[in-house]
């Protein structure tokens, strides 16, 4: 009826009892859903006693959002969307075009120009102590999960095994930075590729024993490996502090010649005659995590034109047709597992140099599964969509934080924050309904006949490993 | 002697409330190959049900029987899950069943993290202690039995036969097993393969319930984080008798439980996950069919 092209006056009536009576359902739904969680609120009162109170009037908006939405949604916006895509249909447009803007075919290059003028620009428009919020909050913030995801993306977008456990490698490289230097006083520089190479070995250690699980199982093996290790660090407390976690990490250096100890002679503001301000080691810190990105993305570009990026690729298609082509599965599954996690190592160093303090509470599935979903939401194998989802999803998140106004709206009591993951998976839930693709839905192909062109995201598979 | 038969009847209780977890992953498992990653918040939720219909009763009705309250409890957690879960996969699972693999299991971890924070926002980050219900314990010897968990054992077996005979005996069964042979010919010959499904997740969630309500008698204690770690372990112990068999997912359970409680007894407390989480990485990787479970023929 909807999809019908001509809506006469009697299908639109018919649409709109439909909606109405969807939206009741929806409401009724909700109230049974809503009715005790919403509707009643339990607290400890001062005896430390479970007493309970309602909440009639946020149920009651509960309800009628739910019903109105959907009454909406049935009503309008499905009609909507269905004709526009039948327009579209008939118009014939395909679904990845080929014809590029400027903006599109330079826009990696905009893109690195702009994140290399981006702390020169934040500390001109609040100053050098106010650009410590948007270079570290939302830059190093970023960029940390840019890195995560373009990491864990050689396991998920380009290998096809799904790993449900990256945040280990990324814990791996943490703790190695903050008890290496801890220990024998080494510096971030000789540390950074270390860390990358014990993750890289960890890597391996886990993968091994993977080898021949498939798909799901695969996954969860991974979950039990990342949870394995957070409740090591956690329980192990002779070596790395348990629950109270390392603190005191030493910062890194611009290589050695300027230190951002605050004592040190050759402190960095120091030496140039500037006022003292924390906001110098992260800005310096916003330029290690690009140099690190840009590495990430250089290789994983340069690797997938390499014959084990190509074993790769041909692996996340097709398992049981990679093997009868002679391809060594092992050694491909190996060098994904061991070359993503040396990338959360450098991730882990890097972000305990920031920190200068780890705990097993950094580590927590929670940080696996939105790196996980960041590539997914990317668009798997897309470099680009991955950063892009990177900048939405914890950009977004980050941005919570941020919003006081909402205070003046709904009362002082008002905390954003706790909203910031209640956002975070309906988001992720949202994107992966109406993008299931994810925010890039082309592939450049690897192989190609005589010239490239782009190829939708529903033609790569994934997954099968 | 004593304080190992102690430890095996903790076992059996916390692994009864494992395995009614562990139907749950096996049933959605086995019909539509997916992971349900927000079950164990399911439980969670289950269990917050519970404790608010409990600290209602006790308001209202002074001096309402146990027994009664009891089953108050249970109905009302089951019924307002069920609706949950319903829901969930209408909206996030239902629409990217012909979409790629790993699109329904990013919505499922979506969904969890949802949960998890909806119960964190409406009711507070803090653990809600609950009076005990049920307190009364025999001894035998030195070993201490309480009613809690004979009543806990009994639930299981009684919703086990119950649900034994609904998928073994019923149409609604045959419809389901049909359904995870194969979805498409099922659907041929028909089997209302959408409906099927929703029963299926309605069914998960139900003993979900059962399992958290049960939780909270036993524990006396509920937290909205409370979900992750008994959904893992219950998965653990889905995969552990065999993915999508049924008996298999009580085997599991209770075999996780009792490793669990002989573990924290005999080895260290601080451990018990990393032995439960080293199980299942063993098993997936010498016998990823589990148990209990079918040999997958790999397919071209």
């Amino acid at each position: 009826m909807a999809n019908s092209p001509v809506t006469t006056s009697e299908d639109s009536s018919g649409l709109m009892a439909k909606a109405i009576k969807e939206g009741l359902f929806a409401g009724l739904l909700a109230l049974g859903m809503f009715l005790l969680y919403v509707g009643i609120e339990t607290y400890q009162n001062i005896d430390n006693k479970l007493v309970w109170r309602t909440r009639w009037g946020l149920l009651a908006i509960f309800v009628i959002a739910s019903a109105v939405g959907r009454f909406l949604v049935v009503g309008f916006i499905r009609p909507h969307i269905d004709q526009r895509k039948l327009a579209n249909a008939k118009a014939g447009i395909p679904e990845v075009s080929d014809h590029k803007s400027f903006f599109q075919t330079h826009f990696l290059k905009i893109a690195l120009v702009a994140l290399v003028l981006y702390p020169p620009m934040a500390v001109m428009l609040n100053g050098v102590q106010g650009s410590l919020k948007f270079v570290d909050n939302f830059g190093i913030q970023i960029l940390i999960y840019v890195m995560l995801a373009w990491g864990l993306n050689v396991v998920v977008g380009l290998a096809g095994l799904l790993d449900l456990g990256y945040v280990a490698f990324y814990a791996v490289g943490a703790y190695s930075y903050a008890l290496l230097s801890d220990q024998f006083g080494l510096s971030f520089w000789i540390l950074l590729p270390l860390a990358g190479i014990l993750a890289a070995f960890w890597g391996i250690i886990l993968g091994f024993p993977v080898l021949r699980l498939r798909g799901d199982y695969l996954a969860i093996v991974t979950l039990a490996f990342g949870e394995i290790i957070r409740l090591v660090l956690m329980n192990w407390t002779e070596v790395t502090g348990g629950t109270a976690g390392i603190s005191g990490i030493a910062k890194a250096s611009v290589f050695g010649i300027y230190s951002f100890d605050v004592g040190a002679s050759n402190n960095f503001a120091k030496a140039f005659g500037l006022p003292m301000s924390s906001a110098y080691y992260k800005i310096f810190l916003f330029y290690v995590i690009l140099g690190l990105c840009m590495l990430t993305a250089y290789v994983t570009m340069k690797l997938r034109r390499m014959p084990i990026g190509r074993a790769w690729e041909a692996l996340r298609e097709d398992e049981i047709a990679c093997r009868s082509l002679g391809i060594d599965t092992v050694k491909t599954k190996l060098t994904a597992f061991a070359i993503g996690a040396m990338f959360g190592g450098f991730a882990g160093s890097f972000f305990a140099a920031r920190q200068g303090f780890v705990s097993p509470e950094s580590f927590v599935f929670l940080e696996s599964a939105v790196i996980l979903a960041v590539v997914v939401l990317g668009g798997m194998g897309s470099l680009i969509g991955i950063a892009v989802a990177a900048i939405v999803m914890v950009g977004g998140t980050e941005l919570l934080r941020e919003m006081e106004f909402l205070k003046h709206v709904f009362g002082d009591d008002f905390t954003p924050e706790l909203y910031r993951m209640l956002i975070f998976g309906l988001a992720m839930v949202v994107v992966m309904l109406f993008k299931p693709r994810g925010f890039v839905g082309s592939r450049e192909p690897t192989a190609f006949l005589k010239e490239r062109k782009a190829v939708s995201g529903s033609f790569t598979k994934e997954g099968h490993g | 002697m004593e304080y190992f038969i102690q430890q095996l009847l903790n076992g059996l209780t916390l692994g009864s409330i494992y395995g009614l977890v562990a139907i749950g992953y096996t049933m959605v498992y086995g019909i539509i190959g997916m992971i349900n990653f927000a079950h164990g918040d399911i439980f969670m939720l289950g269990g917050f049900a519970a404790l608010i219909v409990f600290l209602i009763l006790t308001t209202f009705v002074a001096g309402v029987p146990v027994a009664l309250a009891l089953l108050v409890m249970l109905v009302v957690a089951m019924l307002v899950t069920s609706l949950w879960n319903w829901t969930i996969e209408r909206v996030a699972y239902r629409p990217l069943r012909g979409s790629f693999r790993l699109a329904p299991l990013i919505t499922a971890i979506g969904m969890s993290i949802v949960l998890q924070n909806f119960i964190q926002v409406t009711q507070g980050p803090r653990n809600k202690p609950i009076p005990p219900l049920v307190d009364d314990v025999f001894h035998f010897g030195d070993v201490t039995v309480s009613l809690k968990q004979i009543l806990i054992v009994l639930v299981t077996s009684v919703l086990l036969f119950v649900f034994w005979y609904i998928v073994n005996k019923t149409p609604l069964g045959r419809a389901q097993r049909a359904t995870e042979q194969d979805r498409k010919m099922a659907a041929l010959l028909g089997v209302d393969v959408d409906r099927t499904i929703s029963i299926t997740f309605i069914m998960g969630a139900a003993l979900a319930a059962v399992a958290g309500s049960m939780y909270l008698m036993y524990y006396g204690v509920a937290s909205f984080a409370d979900g992750f770690i008994p959904g893992v372990k219950a998965f653990t112990a889905a995969v552990l008798g065999g993915i999508g068999s049924l008996p298999g997912a009580v085997l599991g359970g209770l075999l996780i439980g009792l490793i669990e409680s002989l573990w924290s007894a005999y080895f260290s407390i601080a451990y018990k996950d990393v032995a439960t989480f080293a199980i299942l990485a063993f098993v997936l990787i010498f016998k990823p069919t589990g148990i209990l479970g079918r040999p997958e023929v790999e397919k071209v």
